[in-house]
């Protein structure tokens, strides 16, 4: 079984939230979903500025095996971006709670993260698969 | 109920993710393909393909059956224990399957063909060989396990008799020979010097430990793949299969057309279509920004359209290759369709890294 923080909030496509305090939020995929993808070789990332929606396709993981959509869990602005996986994709295979996070939004409707799942609300989504 | 073969109970003590191929329940990596592609190229990696059917071939038209039966002249064999890789065709010139075949004598040949055309090929070989005096014998009672890396043979053999080492010495590259219970072979499918190891079931799984005790590491059907495509080896099913000429397949090196009479099945359409220059090729692409080619995509050229047959990242490049048949006027570039947009990529020759260097 993969680990899934409970102090984290989900999407069904697979990525987490992480609140900051600060009105940003940073994101990543699931260690469930780089199992699923296989070890990583490009990831390509929205850029510092962006305005993005919830559910809009806004980054790109692409492993050995397939090239998979990210999508933004919640809508605001792109805060900042991991430039690290440009030259390290591979971080998100191996810490991606930590330092295979993707992006940071600051959310433009905070409400919007009830729409997430909670852990349990994910691993049961993940049994279903 | 999926096959398994002697192996499956050491993959999975190794923590293998496994996946349905073709009806076997096998190992795709255990736990990084990157790490295992860079172990057979760097030291020395193994693979179970115990999933590939095993021939053996007998009788006193044994040679004359083979001269029909494939595309390349198993005449060229006269050294016992050298080894042909080749197509055999149907009568409309296309890729039935692709086969190494092992000369023990005019009378004695073993073949390796694919898993997932196994029941076709023993079909097509009971067909053809009923007009000659042979026997067509299936060994399933053989696994086999392909070392491979730079350091794949002197890691072997620390595993093997003294009489084994002696056995596979100085044997050149594709040959094979029985040494006790072992049929050691110096092919494989990764540009890679090893060996390819025919080994009874019942001592499969004592083998694979004995190598791993010498520092081989295991790996994956996805290592097997990106590795094979670094090499620019074929992949049936992918890269041609019955609808697809060996001309248009890279393939034109294993057909032997003297002597003119030996009349193999399919000669008469690819030799039309050699004479007419009527088929596409098999090229390869190189995509130096990022992202990755996959199998399928559209290649756009000036002379007309192409498709990708396979493609991966290669992690010894460190960027995404592939294999594509095209218009075979195609010039030094072409574009990719890919994710919606286009890409700008480099025609090269297909084989892309061989005993640990780029080619490309």
């Amino acid at each position: 079984m993969s680990n899934i923080p409970s102090e984290l909030k989900y999407a069904s496509s697979h990525e987490w939230v992480r609140a900051e305090g600060d009105g940003t939020f940073t994101v990543g995929i699931t260690e469930h979903a780089q199992e699923l993808l296989g070890d990583m070789v490009f990831v390509e990332l929205p850029e510092v500025g962006d305005e993005v929606d919830a559910g809009e396709d806004c980054a790109v993981a692409e492993s050995v095996k397939a090239a998979s959509d990210i999508y933004a869990p919640i809508g605001g602005e792109i805060v900042a971006i991991n430039e690290e996986l440009e030259d390290a994709p591979e971080t998100v295979n191996s810490d991606p709670y930590g330092d295979g996070w993707l992006f940071r939004i600051k959310a433009s409707d905070a409400s919007e993260l009830d729409n997430l799942l909670d852990a349990e609300g994910y691993t049961n989504s993940i049994d279903e698969d | 109920m999926s096959s398994k073969t002697p192996l499956h109970a050491k993959h999975l003590e190794a923590g293998a993710k496994m996946v349905d191929f073709f009806g076997w329940d096998m190992p795709i990596n255990y736990g990084s393909q990157i790490e295992e592609h860079n172990a057979v190229r760097t030291d020395a990696g193994m693979f179970d393909v115990s999933h590939m059917t095993i021939v053996d071939v007998q009788g006193d038209d044994a040679k004359a059956f083979l001269q029909k039966l494939v595309a390349n002249d198993v005449a060229k064999l006269t050294v016992p224990g050298k080894a042909l890789y080749t197509g055999m065709l149907n009568e409309q010139g296309g890729v039935i399957d692709d086969l190494i075949i092992y000369f023990f004598s005019d009378t004695e040949y073993r073949l390796v063909v694919n898993s997932a055309t196994r029941e076709k090929d023993l079909a097509h070989l009971a067909v053809v060989s009923a007009d000659f005096s042979v026997s067509v014998t299936e060994r399933p009672e053989f696994a086999m396990i392909a070392v491979q890396g730079p350091n794949a043979k002197a890691k072997t053999a620390k595993v093997l008799s003294d009489a084994q080492q002696e056995a596979v010495a100085d044997m050149k590259p594709f040959f094979g020979v029985q040494a006790g219970d072992l049929f050691i072979a110096t092919t494989g499918y990764t540009g890679e010097d090893g060996y390819e190891i025919v080994v009874p079931n019942e001592q499969a799984a004592d083998l694979w430990q004995q190598l791993l005790d010498a520092g081989v590491a295991p790996a994956g059907l996805g290592a097997r793949d990106t590795l094979r495509l670094e090499a620019g080896m074929n992949l049936y099913g992918q890269d041609m299969d019955e609808s697809v000429s060996p001309l248009a397949a890279n393939m034109a090196w294993t057909i032997a057309w003297e002597p003119a009479e030996r009349n193999f099945i399919g000669r008469e359409v690819v030799e039309q279509q050699r004479a007419d220059k009527s088929t596409d090729k098999l090229v390869g692409l190189v995509l130096e920004e990022k992202g990755v080619l996959r199998g399928g995509l559209k290649v756009i050229c000036d002379a007309g359209e192409g498709v990708i047959t396979s493609g991966t990242f290669s992690p010894t490049l460190g960027h995404s290759i592939a294999l594509a048949r095209v218009p075979r006027e195609i010039g030094d570039t072409a574009q990719v369709e890919m994710r919606k947009k286009l890409v700008n990529v480099k025609v090269v020759k297909p084989c892309f890294v061989r005993q640990g260097k780029a080619v490309v």
